[in-house]
């Protein structure tokens, strides 16, 4: 089990309090989900030369007392890149204008053990073991601002309750993915990518998901004819969630084995696992509420 | 008759089913209503009392559940298992139900003003469901006993593996499940539709309505079917 939220605003004034409106949907999932949680949030994007990732040091030998200054002097020093970096505790947001292959290619080979959790110009990453509201509070999630988020709740099945296995998944740049349920065909999915260059963090079975529709979206596809692929060829129960710079988008599977519900007014489209996530919504008793359908594409435009 | 309000925003949820369950049959509260139920689950469940609780707003999974003798109505849509294991009495949807709605009711009433997803009636045991929309795939699966009326449409394999439950379609079904079959309608059917429909305070014509049950061919085993069905 697992709990999925997902917000989108339509009125600018709404952006200043995205944050503020998503933390209770996503404690409100904290039954379906209390080892882990993690949110990807969209704002506007940085020009066209300069990137940001969002980096976790939880796995590194200092955790919260990582250096990350010393990161940033060492970007300087080695490849005279400047960076800006937003640092909360173990994670850090570092922007700056170079190609990010480069800036991670570094990473890796000074920072092994530092985790990149996402990269692009326009998201922004958080996931941590613990209650949705210990994690909500340790990143001050009620602060974010933004036009769209998707969020995650976790109860573990198929892999090891760590942070790199935490909800939302990344691929790409500006791409996540968040899942509940289990795919049965995730190895098969992994050995179809592999031979194509693509590299998995981890053992788990979202991963391969996400991996798979970004490489479709990257190959050219649209994002409906990447979600149809997904449909032919992940196998297994699933709600997702997906988040790009302008939309959110979910399917679920044919048996709709995985719950999901949407509640969409002139001011928002919320989406939840159950409805108790979103009965805090402003206006929410005049929201039109339904239950996605399976094996149906739902795409908003942020 | 007594009425009582439960508010779910100030109050707790097993402290109203402990009074439902405990404390209302000494009492002559034969009303109750529920406020700000914001998804819950559980929602009046396991009651066995001639009472009307009126639930005002959306309800979590499993509301009505095991219901015995009283009436529950839901002003809002129901999450999974709505009026699952109800054994009398009545369940009143006004909006769209989740997954596996009245799923093994041994009997009573569940109705559902608007669509209900997957599963809907699955494994029903004789108890009769009413869907004023349309329900989604394998519905009725393995129903055994009882009386499903759709009046929009069915998704896939609709009454697979039926045994001797009877469902009434109005609109058309994306497909039949195994051993399902659509068969004429008799007198008998017509009235026994009539009477499910009134009671829904639904005034379809049951001419415009089919019947779909078991072909039973699956009853006993057959080795040369080669799992072919």
């Amino acid at each position: 089990m697992c709990g999925i939220v997902g917000l989108l605003v339509k009125t600018p004034a709404l952006k200043e309090r995205l944050g503020e409106l998503m933390v209770p949907m996503l404690i409100g999932m904290t039954e379906r989900g209390p080892d882990s949680a993690g949110l990807a949030v969209f704002a506007d994007p940085l020009s066209e030369g300069e990137r940001k990732l969002s980096l976790y040091s939880g796995l590194t030998e200092d955790g919260a007392d990582f250096n990350w200054h010393g990161l940033t002097h060492g970007l300087k020093a080695h490849l005279d890149v400047d960076a800006k970096i937003d640092i909360k505790h173990n994670h850090a947001v570092l922007a700056f204008r170079a190609a990010p292959e480069m800036v991670k290619r570094w990473l890796r080979e000074h920072h092994p053990l530092l985790h990149i959790l996402s990269t692009g110009r326009t998201i922004d990453l958080y996931k941590d073991i613990g209650t949705p509201a210990q994690v909500a509070d340790r990143y001050d999630f009620a602060s974010i601002k933004g036009s769209h988020l998707v969020g995650h709740t976790r109860m573990a099945t198929e892999s090891a309750v760590t942070p790199d296995r935490a909800h939302p998944f990344t691929a790409g740049e500006d791409f996540c993915l968040v899942h509940n349920g289990s795919l049965s065909n995730p190895n098969g999915i992994r050995r179809m990518l592999q031979p194509h260059g693509i590299h998995f963090d981890t053992d788990n079975d979202t991963e391969a998901a996400c991996r798979f529709l970004e490489w479709r979206l990257r190959e050219g596809d649209d994002l409906e004819t990447a979600l149809q692929a997904g449909f032919e060829e992940l196998d297994g129960f699933f709600t997702f969630l997906m988040g790009t710079p302008d939309k959110l988008a979910l399917i679920r599977d044919p048996f709709a084995c995985k719950p999901a519900v949407v509640a969409e007014n002139d001011d928002y489209v919320a989406i939840a696992s159950e409805f108790r996530s979103l009965a805090h919504l402003p206006d929410i008793k005049n929201a039109k509420v339904f239950e996605p359908a399976p094996e149906e594409m739902y795409v908003w435009n942020a | 008759m007594e009425r009582l309000s439960f508010d779910l925003a100030s109050s707790s949820l097993s402290d109203m089913n402990r009074f439902l369950h405990t404390e209302l049959s000494a009492d002559d509260t034969r009303h109750v209503t529920v406020l700000n139920p914001d998804g819950a689950h559980n929602i009046a469940v396991g009651l066995n009392q001639p009472v009307t609780v009126d639930v005002q707003g959306h309800a979590g999974y499993y509301a009505g559940g095991m219901n015995k003798h009283a009436r529950v109505v839901i002003h809002g849509s129901a999450g999974t298992g709505v009026a699952e294991n109800m054994m009398s009495g009545t369940v009143h949807v006004k909006g769209f139900a989740s997954n596996g709605a009245g799923a093994t009711a041994h009997g009573g009433l569940l109705v559902i003003d608007g669509d209900a997803g997957l599963r809907c009636g699955i494994s029903l045991k004789g108890g009769d469901i009413v869907v004023g929309g349309s329900v989604g795939s394998f519905s009725g699966f393995m129903a055994q006993a009882g009386r499903m009326v759709i009046c929009g449409n069915a998704g896939d394999a609709l009454g697979d593996s039926l045994y001797e439950a009877v469902i009434y379609l109005r609109g058309e079904a994306k497909s039949l499940g195994a051993d399902a079959q659509f068969e004429d309608m008799t007198d008998a059917d017509y009235s026994a539709l009539a009477e499910l429909l009134s009671k829904a305070g639904l005034d379809h014509d049951p001419k415009s309505f089919k019947r779909i049950a078991s072909a039973r061919s699956l009853y006993h085993w057959n080795a040369d079917a080669n799992q072919e069905y």
